[in-house]
């Protein structure tokens, strides 16, 4: 989101009366600063912070609010609010105390500069007319940056639990299972994807089972993804298994389009399971408590 | 930082020069090995239907910069005969004599942008593209930094 | 550089070591015909492990080849697909019918000579 320098700066605001605006906030800024800090107290922000870090991070936002009111600068403010924010978020601060806190600065620096300029209407008038939109562009810059930054650290943590492996684990010989859980992206099923044609290089797995059970929700991208995935196994010599895949999903994917016609889908795991070793060759054997398996080959 | 190169595409041979070239400008990027594959292999389509209906042609590969995203883009460009039927040329199936087979379509499928420009007579140009979140650039720049 | 074309009992094993031109795959095409027939193989095991690409072009080729070969009584089989190529292949629509697919030397064997009983009870 651009905001171009002219934003902040209007053609008919008098130099000098900007000029005096700012040196008086500067001024004034130890009492504004207090006064600040203390009205963040009073409306339960930044709780999460001791009163001197409270005080240290408004000292800083004081003094680069104050110098964009002057320079009408966007650049700086954005890399401070970009700044800011990371340290904030890092500190667990909401939104909500962020927008907070600006605003209450706004407002602080606001009532300051009525009651200075008050016995003058005119001039106060056109203080005012200097300093509104200028405050108002600065909350947003801040605003904006928080959320931005909030974004991008959110798509990093995503990221960071896409990289841990899930594990493909072998069960026996030439069977192997990727138990997949959580949330499933296009990114996330692409790497899966990469893991699971690895395992089967590796393991030499005739048959893969992907056990779907403890997966929200699937959209078609990934259902694609899936499908994809049993080809590109079947052409390494492996055939897939789908396991937890509910009837209602699997009617709603045949329903937006996907083939689900070459995939082999079975209730559970542990129906995928001995399929699977059908497919191997194994017999397995039910006795009245449990089930035995025989090598028959 | 990555750069652009361009390959001469004249023969069979350089085919394997163009995707070996792609390869490393994918891997700079930070893009997997599959990825890599992916843009080899509509390379490869793409440089063969240069060699086989045109004779002889380039292929310019570069990185591409916005903000929220980057990338490699693959200009494949020929002065040759020009496709008459681009839209049939990018259904599956279509073919002239066996020259232009089922490349150009299953090109548009590995890759995440295709536009493809012919005239008759004039020539063909193909440019192909495929991205990464600019996150990840950050991310990769990070760790390249920290191992030295 | 022509491919090396061993021969293991009733089976042929061809490994591909690099990208072939179109003469090579047409010389490949006609090498495996006269081998089979000469040998009446039963089977042809291609191993593409070390191709890091797989295009139009070459699934063509062998898409012929086995026509030719299955035109002479032998099926084929291709090995060593990489899973980055196997992922390339199914995103490019690529379609390796009637062609036989297998892990490795050994599983392609195995699917061979599967294919080979399964011929002989129906009495092809």
């Amino acid at each position: 989101m651009a905001l171009s320098d002219s934003a902040l700066k209007r053609p008919e605001i008098d130099g000098r009366l900007l000029s005096e605006l700012v040196d008086y906030l500067r001024h004034v800024s130890t009492d504004l600063r207090e006064e600040w800090v203390r009205r963040i107290a009073e409306a339960q922000l930044l709780g999460v912070m001791t009163p001197e870090e409270v005080f240290t991070e408004a000292t800083a936002v004081y003094d680069n609010y104050v110098d964009a009111l002057e320079t009408g600068s966007v650049e700086t403010l954005q890399a401070y609010a970009r700044d800011l924010s990371e340290r904030l978020i890092r500190r667990g601060i909401e939104t909500h105390e962020v927008l907070g806190i600006v605003l209450l600065l706004r407002d602080v620096l606001a009532r300051s500069l009525f009651e200075q300029y008050k016995s003058d209407s005119e001039l106060l008038n056109r203080i005012l007319d200097a300093y509104e939109p200028a405050a108002n562009r600065i909350a947003v810059t801040v605003g904006v940056s928080f959320v931005e930054e909030r974004e991008r650290v959110i798509r990093e943590q995503q990221a960071a639990i896409r990289e841990l492996s899930t594990p493909v684990l072998q069960v026996r010989d030439r069977l192997v299972i990727l138990p997949i859980i959580g949330m499933l992206d296009s990114q996330r099923a692409r790497q899966l994807t990469e893991q699971l044609l690895h395992a089967i290089q590796t393991n030499r797995a005739k048959v893969v089972v992907i056990d779907i059970t403890g997966v929200a929700s699937i959209d078609v991208t990934v259902a694609n993804h899936l499908v994809q995935t049993v080809k590109a196994s079947r052409l390494m010599g492996a055939s897939a298994i789908i396991t937890g895949l509910s009837s209602g999903i699997a009617q709603t994917l045949v329903d937006l389009g996907v083939d689900l016609s070459m995939m082999r889908t079975v209730g559970d795991l542990q129906g995928g399971l001995e399929e699977a070793e059908r497919l191997l060759g194994y017999k397995v054997i039910q006795s009245s408590e449990q089930h035995t398996v025989e090598d028959d080959d | 930082m990555a750069s652009d190169i361009t390959v001469a595409i004249l023969c069979e041979h350089d085919m394997v020069t163009a995707r070996a070239a792609s390869r490393e400008l994918a891997q700079e990027l930070g893009f997997s090995r599959t990825d890599g594959t992916l843009v080899a292999t509509a390379i490869s389509e793409v440089a063969r239907n240069i060699v086989s209906h045109a004779g002889e042609g380039e292929i310019e590969l570069s990185p591409v910069y916005e903000p929220r995203r980057y990338g490699l883009v693959v200009v494949a460009r020929d002065s040759g005969p020009g496709i008459r039927d681009v839209e049939s040329a990018m259904t599956d199936g279509y073919s002239t004599c066996g020259s232009l087979g089922l490349g150009l379509p299953g090109a548009r499928r590995l890759m995440d942008e295709f536009e493809i420009d012919s005239t008759p007579g004039r020539g063909t140009t193909v440019t192909m593209k495929k991205w990464r979140e600019r996150d990840d650039l950050e991310r990769l720049r990070e760790r390249r930094t920290a191992v030295g | 550089m022509s491919v090396p074309i061993l021969k293991q009992g009733d089976y042929l094993i061809a490994s591909i070591q690099s990208a072939l031109t179109d003469t090579e795959v047409l010389h490949l095409r006609d090498e495996l015909a006269s081998h089979v027939g000469r040998h009446r193989s039963r089977g042809i095991v291609i191993d593409v492990a070390a191709l890091d690409v797989i295009d139009s072009f070459v699934a063509r080729s062998l898409r012929e080849i086995a026509l030719t070969a299955r035109l002479r009584g032998a099926e084929t089989v291709i090995v060593g697909i990489q899973p980055d190529v196997a992922v390339a292949m199914v995103q490019f629509e690529l379609n390796l019918d009637p062609l036989h697919t297998a892990l490795d030397l050994e599983e392609g064997l195995t699917v061979l000579r599967r294919a080979f009983e399964e011929r002989k009870t129906v009495g092809v």
